[in-house]
């Protein structure tokens, strides 16, 4: 899948730019996006090292076994596939809270290391298993109750009520993630 | 609200090392190996990462995606829909960044409290971006076939951003 989304946006994206007349700037894109790609690697660096030994830390302590059963009851329904007390339920748990407060970059640290943990339970290592496809849905259609980065952008623009939309992208991204764990959990019991 | 989330940090932090030496971890020893492990972390994600930046960047840059909107254009205005919007609503999924300024834009040119930029706020509020996570998570643990989660994580994108549209409706 990737195989094919990665080839088709580049032909698209190379193709229309010579039928367009815009090549020069597809040309400036492909020397530069290496550039991009480092800087943002290097925004993400520092902080997925300093958050990964914390994690570290509570890790060790037990605190994600904890944190991991407080919302066992929820999490054994969404990933019936993984065993309880498995370290990846912990990391989801994580993620899920720090995404619901709307601190995204913070967020992808724990995402990495669920990953890593569902990767180890996973019998065909090359195919994302289930409960990597739920814990996707889950991530990118995740409920943030509070979008930190638009209320901050809200308010420079000087807005009046910066937090009017909080509300209503509440409600949004609730659909969203109904309508999303919904078609996940078809497609599982399909099969 | 917005000062919830300057302290969670902080407190998330204190808690960690508190509760660490409650159970008498050694945490700095914990810190370092977890360091450790983040570095390479780092390291596995750039190959993939580098290679969906450079495929999405050139998609974008060509301007395929305006061209693909013109016919488009005529519907959504009969169904009320503002069509600087669109570009908006049709990245969200793709690149994140992108529509953080596209809103930003809007913000400029319509303000932030105007319909559309409400609107925009929502969108961009109410979604992650499903490509880029999918290429970081699956690309961090080499997952070459992703089976139904792009179909999954676009349908729920697509919920999101018609929900978003509703909402300002009947609120705005």
């Amino acid at each position: 899948m990737v195989n094919i989304i990665w080839g088709i946006l580049i032909i698209i994206g190379v193709g229309y730019g010579f039928l367009s007349g815009n090549i020069n700037a597809i040309n400036n894109e492909i020397i530069e996006s290496g550039k991009k790609g480092l800087d943002m690697i290097l925004e993400m660096l520092p902080i997925l090292v300093i958050w990964m030994g914390l994690m570290k830390i509570a890790e060790d302590s037990g605190l994600l076994k904890k944190i991991a059963n407080i919302f066992y009851p929820i999490l054994k329904r969404l990933f019936p596939k993984v065993p309880k007390g498995n370290k990846a339920l912990g990391y989801i748990a994580s993620n899920v809270a720090v995404n619901m407060m709307g601190l995204g970059s913070a967020a992808t640290p724990f995402g990495l290391k669920a990953m890593e943990e569902l990767q180890k339970i996973n019998p065909n290592k090359k195919e994302a298993s289930d409960a990597m496809i739920t814990f996707l849905v889950l991530n990118t259609s995740g409920v943030t109750l509070i979008p930190t980065t638009v209320i901050s952008l809200r308010m420079l623009a000087h807005s009046t009520e910066p937090t009017a939309i909080i509300l209503p992208a509440i409600l949004a991204t609730t659909c969203a993630s109904i309508a999303g764990l919904t078609l996940d959990y078809l497609i599982r019991r399909k099969k | 609200m917005n000062k919830i989330s300057i302290i969670i940090i902080p407190f998330i932090v204190m808690f960690i090392v508190i509760y660490g030496y409650k159970k008498k971890v050694n945490i700095y020893d914990s810190f370092l190996n977890g360091a450790k492990e983040g570095l390479i972390s780092t390291f596995n994600i750039f190959p993939p990462l580098i290679a969906m930046v450079f495929a999405i960047n050139i998609f974008l840059k060509s301007n395929f995606i305006e061209f693909a909107l013109g016919f488009l254009n005529p519907i959504f205005k009969n169904l009320n829909i503002p069509l600087d919007i669109l570009p908006m609503a049709l990245l969200r999924p793709i690149s994140g960044s992108s529509t953080l300024v596209i809103m930003n834009n809007i913000f400029l040119e319509f303000g932030p409290d105007s319909y559309i930029g409400r609107l925009a706020s929502i969108i961009q509020g109410c979604t992650d971006t499903t490509f880029y996570v999918m290429s970081l998570y699956f690309g961090s643990v080499k997952i070459l076939k992703t089976r139904y989660a792009l179909k999954v994580g676009l349908f729920a994108d697509f919920c999101g951003i018609v929900a978003s549209f509703i909402i300002a409706n009947l609120l705005f």
